[in-house]
């Protein structure tokens, strides 16, 4: 290192000129990460989606796809939706009160989590970690389940365990219900998912 | 301008021209520093095969790499069927990518293989701590490289393991939902995630990651390498022109003496190509032969093996495992501060930090803490150099036990990877939480358990018996 004394002048300008050309190099960043966000394409797939679901008995499930994500439209037998009430104790949420805003629209937050107590519409997306868990409608003890199961959703990826209101079980990798998403009738037999009554 | 050197009377023309390039670029300066005159400990063993196969798996992985981008598309409509297509119509081009994918796997077992040399003879103590730290580097865009270069061929393992991998960060407080938004540039998995995932894995990854190999070599090459014995060879007679008489240059003793690790590594690695590149579904998971379907995630997905011992402590994290870590840290902050060595100042600091870390773990929701606990798994691993307070480096001059605690570590860690590859069961998930803890308390502990016990006598100079 030199001993001259520094030119203190100089090194004001020195630092200017670095802050300067440092925030020039931050603003051409931002078009950069700017190009990692969703497409006007992408954003512009997420309109709402119709379901007829006229065909579909007590105890079967149906998938629409909705924003590229699977929604199921379950219709549960009466004993299904009578027995849902028994389960309070094991699960984590049992009545929806965790992140209502995005999880549960108002119209859901009931024992059923749905407008009609036999048809559940939820998001096939497991809140952990966003694989679509798979059907176990098959009561009692199997792989994976504990021996008292009652039907409903086995994530296949962490275990988490979801009732046949895509409610989740307690101390489960899951955090959260599954989300119901925002949905209507628009005729006895036909749902609008994606859109409700106040949008 | 430095004076121009004279190659002598009557040299040939290779050394003229050797002379030409010297004045202008430090060619034999460079050889000499790295190869010819780079002395290097003259014990190696079995477990100094694994730098030198590392890079010569870089090599293989880039070569190859370069060869199927040549017919791979990266589109989700058409990923599917080019990756079929190299394997059945581009002539060899199923030997191209058997030697990619098997490639991948081979990365791992000698990364693996090298960091573990690196544990057993303390080699990122004093002064390698920064050889060790580009060494976690080097692991971490290996990991990188992996997980976005298995998105690439589109199939159904592809595609969940990148929707749970990528919804990892969606679990970050606040900033999290829009950072996985950001990350896959859709609402879901998408073409615009597999764009850019090609983009990263075939350009910007291998670039960092010749960067750091780079800078690892450079420090290493700066400090001069461990040995089995841990003693710097630096420390003990010189020749002479001032070489340590315990070390021979790298080369030709070592680039001959490398040669039978490739041709033995090559060995293996030919019989997986040919014969079992699938490697019984461990290599390449059976979901993958299935296109990606966003609707249908497989009935059992697990990540490829490389990444299942840090998957299993992501799976084991649960609200009962949070709990154990906050009464644990709670019962260390205690201990601390009634047996603790440290001034009153730094106990009190140190019940500070644990009553916030206990805070936030009941604040933020398991699914955070597994996030946390996985990369932490990985970012530890940097701590070594300061966490090891042992007073030898090498596991030949510790006491005898210290080899029962390294072997329960390496046991724990093949066992947290098997139960990674296995489907959720309760038995695993406890067996886990117990290896999860294990796996932490190694290196937490490490500054306490490294330096009990009686250290037998380190000999001043490497022992080394000609052969």
């Amino acid at each position: 290192m030199s001993n001259q004394p520094v030119d203190q002048s100089r090194r004001t300008w020195v630092t200017m000129a670095c802050a300067v050309g440092g925030a020039g190099g931050v603003a051409t960043a931002i078009p950069f990460v700017s190009t990692f966000q969703p497409s006007e394409r992408a954003r512009a797939a997420g309109a709402s989606v119709e379901a007829d679901i006229s065909a579909l008995k007590p105890g079967e499930m149906m998938t629409v796809e909705w924003r590229g994500k699977p929604v199921w439209i379950l219709k549960r037998t009466p004993e299904q939706v009578a027995d849902l009430n028994k389960l309070d104790p094991q699960l984590a949420d049992p009545k929806s009160e965790r992140k209502p805003a995005e999880l549960t629209p108002e119209y859901a937050r009931n024992t059923h989590r749905s407008i009609k107590p036999d048809v559940l519409v939820a998001v096939g997306i497991c809140t952990h970690l966003g694989c679509s868990p798979s059907s176990k409608f098959q009561t009692g003890a199997q792989a994976s389940l504990p021996d008292d199961w009652a039907g409903g959703f086995l994530c296949p990826c962490h275990g988490s365990t979801f009732d046949l209101a895509g409610r989740v079980f307690k101390n489960k990798p899951a955090p959260d219900n599954l989300e119901v998403p925002p949905h209507m009738y628009m005729s006895d037999t036909k749902l609008l998912i994606g859109e409700d009554k106040k949008a | 301008m430095a004076e121009m050197k004279q190659a002598p009377a009557g040299a040939g023309a290779g050394e003229k021209l050797l002379t030409w390039v010297d004045n202008r670029f430090p060619a034999t300066k460079l050889w000499n520093e790295h190869v010819g005159e780079y002395y290097a400990p003259k014990n190696f063993n079995f477990w100094y095969f694994f730098g030198s196969l590392a890079l010569l798996v870089l090599v293989i992985q880039i070569v190859t790499g370069i060869f199927l981008v040549m017919n791979y598309k990266p589109d989700a409509e058409l990923a599917f069927a080019s990756v079929e297509y190299i394997m059945r119509d581009v002539p060899w081009g199923w030997l191209i990518r058997y030697m990619h994918s098997t490639g991948a796997s081979a990365f791992f077992v000698v990364v693996y293989l090298h960091m573990y040399r690196g544990l057993i003879y303390g080699s990122y103590r004093t002064p390698r701590e920064l050889v060790w730290i580009f060494g976690c580097l080097i692991f971490l865009c290996l990991m990188a490289e992996a997980f976005m270069g298995y998105l690439l061929p589109w199939g159904q393992m592809s595609y969940w393991g990148a929707q749970v991998i990528i919804n990892l960060f969606a679990a970050i407080p606040f900033v999290g939902p829009d950072l996985a938004i950001l990350i896959r540039g859709d609402y879901v998995v998408g073409d615009a995630t597999l764009n850019r995932f090609f983009a990263l894995h075939v350009i910007a990854v291998p670039l960092v990651l010749l960067g750091l190999v780079v800078a690892h070599i450079i420090a290493l090459h700066e400090v001069g390498s461990n040995n089995p014995d841990g003693v710097e060879i630096k420390q003990g007679p010189k020749d002479a022109k001032g070489n340590p008489v315990d070390g021979v240059p790298f080369h030709p003793y070592y680039s001959v003496h490398d040669l039978l690790g490739v041709g033995g590594f090559l060995f293996v690695f030919s019989a997986v190509v040919f014969f079992a590149p699938e490697l019984g579904g461990y290599f390449l998971e059976r979901p993958n032969f299935i296109p990606a379907d966003p609707f249908k995630t497989p009935a059992h997905i697990a990540p490829v093996w490389y990444f299942t011992p840090f998957y299993s402590m992501l799976r084991a994290t649960t609200d009962d495992l949070v709990n154990v870590l906050a009464v644990l840290i709670g019962l260390g902050a205690v201990l601390n501060l009634v047996k603790g060595a440290g001034t009153g100042k730094s106990k009190v600091t140190g019940l500070v930090i644990a009553v916030v870390v206990i805070a936030l773990l009941k604040t933020f929701e398991a699914k955070f803490w597994g996030v946390a606990v996985m990369g932490g798994a990985v970012v530890i691993l940097a701590g070594l150099p300061w966490f090891d307070k042992s007073p030898v480096r090498s596991i030949r001059y510790r006491p005898s036990w210290h080899k029962i605690v390294y072997g329960v570590f390496v046991v724990n860690f093949c066992i947290l990877g098997y139960l990674g590859v296995q489907p959720p069961s309760p038995t695993g998930e406890l067996v886990s939480q117990v290896g999860t803890l294990l796996y932490f308390g190694f290196f937490v502990l490490m500054p306490w358990w490294s330096q009990l016990g009686s250290f037998k006598p380190v000999p001043d100079r490497i022992t080394f018996t000609p052969h």
